[in-house]
């Protein structure tokens, strides 16, 4: 069966495929679109199901190595292999199940919200050959391959965010995702070059086999170099300014690429270079600091946005800052579980949001909303769970992923970096609860004409909505903390391939390397678990507290915020201007490089290239002025000039 | 041919006979003249291959005397062909007047 895990991405290039080439051309109606779209990610799933029962059937260690599945050579030349070939591990299979299922959803919610829309073919083409190449990117044996899966997701980043290409903003947004991410992958491009040349492969295999021969420079650079281009996929600082702007395409491209997959896949692949990770403290320390300061950073500028979809972007950015810090303090597992559980709520909240917007004639902006909960009741009840999940309420999956993340960052030494994500948590909880009672609590504030028309969504947009919503509460408890009595499967089922624990053993987190103050003895043990659940009293009490603040002031005294507003103006509007960091590089580097291109057209493109070659062609028009006279047309000349040639080749031979 | 007149004598002959030809080649305006002219200096060739092949003694000469005299009947030929279409579409067959490939 895991031979067959080829088939996975197989079926998402298929329906690109049958739908890209055809479906405009031989005019599809949109069922058969939308039934080829789902069926191929309905396959998809269903084969990752599988393979991943039969990676289950294995023992423990066996699972870490199932030999690559090699299709065929990609590119041999010299010493330099790549192939297409899949890997399927424990990380790859948990990956590809999040990818194709919280996909197959979203399709699914896709073919109900896309509905209307005239590029409704040239949509799940794109929503298509995007999972295809996602695919591709989790299950890939090598970096080579991994890149290309890494490029495509980009490019579909790009095209579904300019989707409506016909209006400008779209455009813009997309424009800005392509090239900001082209920084990171010249990261990344960098990293895989400096790994080849000195490793001499870029099968996964072969290059951590080999990475203990590279000494601590080399490995630093080249995970420093790969975490650029993860800092552009996953929008970190300083490349995080693209997602707010991606936000411009249709809501459930926004859920499936900008919140579930494509910025997940950043720490897929830190957590699959781990080898390299572990040993270059100088990267890990970053990848956390990083991580921990676009936590916050992005929390705090979700705080005053008024456009729901910008403040879950800046939710997802502060997310992903989780993620970054989780593997950058070596809990790897805990990163990756916080990937699962927040690819299930935030693409709920996303396709919530989608729901509202449905809901409210496409209204984005929740100053315009509230009080429409009894409208569209599921949507409310889905978002809910959601925002609780997200908020990190205990049982919720939200909460396990999260406090993982904050213990680990706390057990392995990192204080300062705990305080900071406890603090972002706090904010998270305020500005999800600021955006569900605005959004839906409160007075309606919408216009007449728009309230007439809100209505519940259909059918195939509420069931993935509930779909996920029940992911989003039992998504967590395949991680439930050795402390709470759990077991911590998804811990034990990652382990083969990120390290940790004996298997049985007393420890309770994935990674053990970097926490030598609760390694052994009972008693250190025992601090510890008091520790921890002190710690996540302490998390929860935070985010009861922001919810609590986004309660008094957004539903009891309403006039509290803007009188807050008023008073502290100048944070205000630095907070809700996001530090004018849009402008900061708008001034730095966007009109500096504009200007230099403008300069280098100006004067080298037009002063130097065109005025050189527009010397040579006056020269030969010169050259040819004066010789076309020889050519007079008359006969009688030319036979002249043949004579005087003859006679001159016979003088030169017989002289 | 006689043998008491010297070979160089033929080829002077046959100089100044080519040299004619191509001076008419060159300075004569009417195609026709033209024409003849490059018959003479065909002819002059021809009388330098005969004598040629007389003093060497050999057939090779003669024989190509035959080739020379082939190509200029079918030469003839195609050249009056020429200039009869061509006083048809241009009322002149005066060289210097046609002048239709002059850049």
């Amino acid at each position: 069966m895991i031979d067959w895990v080829w088939l996975i991405p197989l079926f998402p290039a298929a329906g690109f495929l049958v739908n890209g080439l055809f479906g405009r051309w031989m005019n599809f109606d949109k069922r058969v679109v939308a039934w080829t779209a789902c069926s191929a990610l309905g396959l998809s799933f269903v084969f990752s199901v599988l393979v991943f029962f039969s990676l289950l059937q294995l023992a423990p260690e066996a699972r870490a190595a199932v030999p690559d599945r090699v299709l065929f050579d990609w590119i041999v030349s010299g010493d330099f292999r790549a192939v297409v070939g899949y890997k399927v591990d424990p990380l790859s299979i948990i990956m590809a199940l999040v990818v194709s299922g919280v996909s197959f959803f979203i399709h699914i919610y896709s073919v109900g919200y896309m509905h209307d829309d005239p590029g409704f073919t040239r949509y799940f083409a794109f929503l298509n050959l995007f999972v295809f190449m996602m695919l591709t990117l989790v299950l890939a044996n090598n970096f080579l391959l991994m890149f290309v899966g890494w490029e495509g997701v980009g490019l579909c980043s790009y095209l579904l965010i300019g989707f409506w290409f016909d209006r400008d903003a779209p455009a813009n947004a997309g424009k800005k995702a392509f090239v900001v991410n082209r920084i990171g992958d010249f990261g990344f491009l960098v990293g895989i070059f400096l790994i080849f040349a000195h490793l001499g492969t870029v099968e996964f295999t072969g290059v951590f086999a080999k990475a203990s021969t590279l000494d601590t420079t080399t490995v630093t650079i080249i995970t420093l170099m790969l975490f650029l281009g993860a800092a552009g996929k996953s929008a970190q600082i300083p490349l995080y300014v693209w997602l707010p702007d991606a936000m411009e395409g249709p809501t459930p491209v926004s859920s499936l690429i900008h919140a579930a997959t494509m910025v997940t896949s950043g720490v897929y692949m830190i957590a699959r270079c781990h080898v390299l990770y572990t040993m270059a403290p100088i990267t890990m320390a970053t990848v956390a600091i990083v991580g921990a300061a676009t936590a916050i950073f992005a929390a705090s500028m979700g705080l005053l946005q008024f456009d729901i979809k910008r403040v879950l972007a800046y939710s997802t950015i502060s997310q992903l800052g989780y993620m970054f810090l989780a593997v950058g303090v070596g809990a790897f597992s805990a990163g990756i579980f916080h990937l699962m559980t927040h690819a299930f709520f935030k693409g709920l909240l996303f396709l919530g949001a989608g729901s509202v917007m449905h809901a409210m004639s496409g209204e984005l902006d929740m100053r315009n909303m509230g009080g429409i909960w009894k409208r569209i009741p599921i949507t409310f009840w889905t978002f809910v769970i959601a925002t609780l999940a997200i908020a990190g309420i205990p049982g919720l999956a939200g909460f396990f992923s999260k406090d993982e993340i904050l213990w680990q960052t706390y057990n392995s030494g990192h204080r300062y970096l705990w305080l900071v994500g406890a603090a972002a948590a706090g904010m998270t909880a305020f500005y999800m609860f600021r955006l569900l009672f605005v959004t839906f609590l409160g007075k309606c504030r919408a216009s007449d004409e728009v309230k007439k028309h809100i209505h519940e969504s259909p059918a195939i947009m509420t069931i993935p909505l509930i779909v996920l919503a029940v992911l989003s509460v039992i998504g967590g408890y395949v991680g439930i903390p050795h402390v709470l009595g759990g077991r911590n499967f998804f811990d034990e089922f990652l382990a083969p391939v990120l390290g940790g624990p004996p298997l049985g053993s007393g420890g309770h987190t994935a990674f053990s390397l970097v926490r030598p103050a609760f390694a052994a003895g009972g008693l250190a043990e025992e601090h510890g678990f008091n520790m921890e659940i002190m710690l996540m009293a302490v998390s929860v009490a935070i985010a009861v507290i922001g919810i609590g603040i986004a309660f008094y002031l957004y539903l009891w005294k309403t006039e509290v915020p803007k009188r807050l507003g008023e008073r502290l103006k100048g944070l205000y509007r630095l907070v809700f201007n996001k530090y004018y960091v849009d402008e900061l590089y708008e001034a730095c580097f966007v009109t500096s490089t504009k200007r230099l291109g403008t300069f280098l057209w100006r004067e080298f493109d037009d002063g130097v290239i065109d005025r050189s070659v527009n010397l040579v062609a006056r020269l030969m028009l010169g050259i040819a002025g004066v010789l076309r006279r020889i050519q007079s047309g008359r006969v009688q000349g030319y036979a002249l000039g043949i004579i005087l040639g003859a006679v001159i080749i016979i003088l030169f031979l017989i002289r | 041919m006689p043998a008491d007149i010297p070979s160089l004598y033929f080829l002077i002959v046959s100089a100044l006979v080519f040299a004619i030809g191509a001076i008419g080649v060159l300075v004569r305006r009417n195609a026709i003249i033209i024409f003849m002219c490059i018959e003479m200096m065909l002819s002059a060739v021809n009388l330098t291959l005969i004598t040629a092949a007389h003093y060497l003694n050999s057939l090779d000469g003669v024989l190509m005397v035959f080739f020379v005299m082939t190509v200029a009947a079918a030469e003839a030929a195609v050249g009056l062909a020429i200039f009869v279409l061509l006083f048809r579409n241009r009322k002149t067959i005066k060289a210097d007047e046609i002048n239709l490939l002059k850049g």
